[in-house]
């Protein structure tokens, strides 16, 4: 047998009392694909910041091709040929894609940049892996996959031989997606060994070559691919069976919220572009398409933080297309932000304070200008008790949530004052498997009490699983309705490419 | 060497962040004191005895100290919301000079502790005013509030002087480019008989607790702080945030025209264009020491107050220069910017 090109003997780290890694082993073959799955806050990227040399394991050793990593040095690991893609990229915007690729790995006292060997390397690493990139283009222009892209491509430059991708999907659209795995597929051909760490079940499917499971820092499995299934995968990574709950056919009522001809320009562009829709009483109303087609204008809008230019928006009849933030709260409108660390709470005041930061001013929670604390403390303990926030009291600075628990504390905030109307914007982005069941079930709650809710999603499966009716998003524009029995894969698939605009057209 | 976040922020750690720093600069100091020919402990020794060492000494302290509570007070509120007022200078100045002009005979006839009201209100006002510009300007326009605050000191440091050589001029001051003084009646009274300490230091006291209140208990405090941390999030959350900005501008101006206020009141009188030793840039000082907790602002301008005091004495009594104040008060600046570091970071090797 080959030796592995890299080991991970034992590794423990624990910060504080949590055990990050507890005894993880685990190696990577020549030109092979490994996925490391398991749910948030499972050690995965822990064990690959200690590999890459971010953090020093308190036991146990890295061993690329036989020999043993110094710890803590993540020039070593460089050096080493191992190359790491953050979830958060690392790149300049304002420099170009050669000058962020080449910074850093040139010597500080040398006079003069070597352009064009470095323009002549990344040509040949565009060339040998498929991965085609403009170094003249300036970083802030590119779109999202070809940021990433720049990303693996700086690695390699590097001469990486072994590549880490650190969720590399989760701020790609599928297609996006797809692409970037045919790519890791040519590369393993190229030579290269590849470890992508994923809680998405179908990408680890499609994927890799092998699976390695980790829950609570533990290796807890290992499975050949091809000889696994996603149930099995599931249920390894969660530790007991979760089943996404799914939407039943009801009766819906007569219609909520509804937006005409609205049109929304954000940041010069066209955000949103003569959007209709309605949604109705006891109705899920999906919004799904590829990310950047116009979901961050609708959300704004809805949300109070950008006026249209044109069209209505009426919320029971009345008109509610110029109001602010707050007089949508006080009219019983519900908002989950997009994202929840930079919108959704501020992370260093405690839950309470979180909790009641919308409804501040209305006399259950403040009178004559000051804050009613113990009311507020109160409340913030009944959401936390209503909606299963774990780790958390009142008191608790809400940066020290997990994703999950903190997305279950906006859920709440909203959900407690039951709203008419519900925005709910990527509410599952980036949760794990537990904590995306638990909101799909309060999400279908509220509507099964006749809560109108907007599900902004890029995400099919959980579109078709929750929504009644579902209208794709194409560059700012709506496509009519299609109903949720009609959603089938390749339906939504045309509808998210603006097929339907062709098919009005003729 | 690496800095890696801390998971939080303990609370013991922000206690003692300050202590540290304060400690470290005196160290760092220590080294220009020898260079200077003078052994460290007998110059901090003397400092100290300069301060605190006799009944005077410490009025004198603390009647430093009245100022800087109030330019700290400023600069702390307005930098939790992040608006980076280091226009403290001169909204002290123009409350001083609002409380002389008005101060002088335009009150006369009110009951004395009504006038000296309206004073420190109209000094208030003045000062308030003085932010309310620039703070307007970074919304509607987005101009750095750094940069116009900052010059905006210069430009009243010279209006003071033009008043003061002019409309203003203190006719009875032998050629001195003084202001006329407040009238005799209206000067607050002393705390401790035959000193300069006066009333004002239980004013700036009572600001302190006005302020803690106002930050920690209202509605507007409580959505300052969320505008400070996470704009975004705040702006989500429905915070009016222009009119949070404007109000945490109005109080902060307020303040360090109120600190000008009872300079005039309590020991000068009287404006001149050196009528402030630094209060409003010690004050951006004195806020990061105390971490911008209100009641932390209080121990921040005590200490920076002795050094100030103390390094005059110390300057008599050893020889050493008394910009060794100027350079102490600063290297704690630096050491408190690194330990606010450490608390939020921790370094691996």
């Amino acid at each position: 047998m080959t030796q592995p090109v890299l080991e991970l003997n034992r590794i423990t780290k624990h910060f504080g009392g949590l055990m990050a890694n507890d005894d993880v082993t685990l190696h990577l073959n020549q030109g092979e694909i490994l996925a490391l799955l398991g749910e948030n806050g499972a050690g995965k990227t822990t064990l690959m910041n200690i590999l890459f040399g971010h953090y020093t394991a308190d036991a146990g050793e890295v061993m690329v091709s036989g020999r043993a990593l110094p710890p803590g040095m993540p020039r070593a690991a460089i050096a080493a040929g191992v190359g790491m893609v953050h979830q958060h990229f690392t790149l300049a915007a304002n420099l170009s894609v050669l000058e962020n690729i080449t910074i850093g790995s040139e010597p500080l006292w040398r006079p003069d940049s070597r352009r064009a060997e470095a323009r002549a390397g990344i040509a040949g690493i565009a060339r040998t892996f498929g991965l085609p990139v403009n170094p003249d283009a300036r970083v802030g222009d590119l779109s999202v996959g070809e940021r990433q892209r720049v990303e693996i491509v700086k690695a390699l430059y590097r001469k990486a031989r072994i590549l880490i991708l650190d969720e590399p999907t989760a701020v790609l659209a599928r297609p996006e997606a797809e692409q970037l795995f045919a790519t890791l597929r040519g590369m393993t051909a190229g030579g290269l060994s590849i470890i992508f760490i994923s809680h998405k079940l179908h990408e680890v499917m499609a994927a890799s070559d092998r699976v390695v499971v980790l829950r609570g820092g533990k290796v807890v499995a290992e499975r050949r691919t091809a000889s696994t299934n996603p149930a099995e995968l599931a249920e390894l990574m969660v530790g007991r069976q979760v089943v996404r709950p799914r939407r039943t056919a009801h009766a819906t009522g007569k219609p909520v919220l509804e937006a005409r001809g609205l049109t929304v320009i954000d940041a010069g562009k066209r955000g949103l572009d003569a959007a209709d829709f309605t949604v109705c009483e006891g109705e899920i109303l999906g919004i799904v398409g590829v990310s950047g087609n116009g979901q961050a204008s609708l959300g704004r809008v809805l949300s109070g933080l950008a006026r249209p230019l044109s069209g209505t928006l009426t919320l029971q009849g009345r008109d509610i297309t110029r109001l602010a933030p707050r007089d949508l709260v006080r009219l019983g409108i519900g908002r989950i932000p997009e994202d929840r660390h930079a919108e959704g709470v501020v992370g260093d005041l405690p839950v309470w304070e979180n909790a009641v930061l919308e409804r501040l001013r209305t006399p259950v929670f403040s009178y004559r200008g000051f804050v009613r604390r113990a009311e507020a403390r109160a409340y913030a303990a009944r959401l936390i008790d209503r909606f299963d926030i774990r780790g958390a009291g009142p008191e608790t600075r809400t940066r020290l949530l997990s994703g999950g628990n903190m997305q279950k504390l906006i859920l709440g905030r909203n959900l407690a004052a039951q709203p008419g109307f519900l925005l709910a914007n990527q509410p599952t982005r980036g949760l794990d498997e537990g904590a995306i069941a638990a909101v799909h079930a309060e999400l279908l709650a509220a509507r099964d009490q006749g809560a109108a809710i907007l599900l902004i999603s890029e995400d099919l499966e959980e579109a078709a699983a929750l929504s009644d009716r579902i209208q794709a998003i194409v560059k700012g524009r709506l496509s009519q309705p299609v109903p949720a029995d009609r959603a089938d894969a390749r339906t939504l698939g045309l509808m998210m490419a603006g097929v339907w605009e062709v098919r009005d057209a003729v | 060497m690496r800095f890696e976040r801390r998971a939080d922020v303990s609370v013991p750690a922000l206690l003692v962040a300050p202590l540290a720093a304060v400690l470290v600069s005196l160290a760092l100091c220590a080294g220009l004191i020898l260079a200077a020919g003078v052994s460290p402990l007998t110059a901090y020794a003397e400092m100290l005895r300069g301060a605190y060492g006799s009944r005077l000494a410490v009025t004198e302290t603390f009647t430093r100290a009245s100022p800087l509570i109030l330019t700290g007070l400023a600069a702390a509120v307005a930098f939790r919301a992040r608006l980076w007022n280091i226009g403290g200078e001169g909204q002290l100045y123009m409350g001083a000079l609002v409380t002389a002009g008005l101060g002088h005979s335009m009150m006369s006839g009110l009951p004395a502790p009504l006038a000296v009201a309206l004073l420190m209100t109209a000094s208030m006002a003045a000062g308030a005013a003085l932010l309310a510009g620039p703070a307007l300007l970074r919304l509607r326009f987005g101009v750095d509030e750094v940069v116009t605050t900052l010059l905006m000191n210069f430009i009243v440091i010279l209006f003071v002087g033009l008043m003061v050589e002019g409309p203003l001029k203190d006719p009875m001051a032998f050629g001195w480019p003084q202001s006329v003084p407040v009238a005799a009646g209206l000067r607050l009274p002393d705390l401790v008989p035959r000193s300069r300490l006066h009333v004002g230091l239980v004013v700036a006291l009572l600001a302190v607790a006005v302020v803690w209140v106002v930050q920690m208990r209202t509605v507007f405090g409580a959505e300052s702080r969320a505008a400070g941390l996470n704009p975004r999030a705040a702006a989500f959350a429905g915070v009016p945030m222009g009119r949070t900005l404007m109000l945490v501008a109005c109080l902060s101006g307020g303040l360090a025209g109120l600190a000008g206020s009872i300079e005039v009141l309590g020991p000068t009188g009287y404006v001149t264009t050196n009528l402030s030793p630094g209060f409003g840039y010690a004050g951006i000082v004195v806020a990061m020491l105390a971490a911008l907790h209100p009641v932390g602002v209080v121990g921040a301008a005590v200490f920076v107050a002795t050094v100030f005091v103390g390094a005059d004495a110390m300057s008599r009594a050893t020889g050493v220069p008394s910009f060794i104040a100027d350079v102490i008060m600063s290297v704690s600046l630096l050491s408190m910017l690194t330990a606010l570091l450490f608390t939020t970071y921790r370094v691996r090797r």
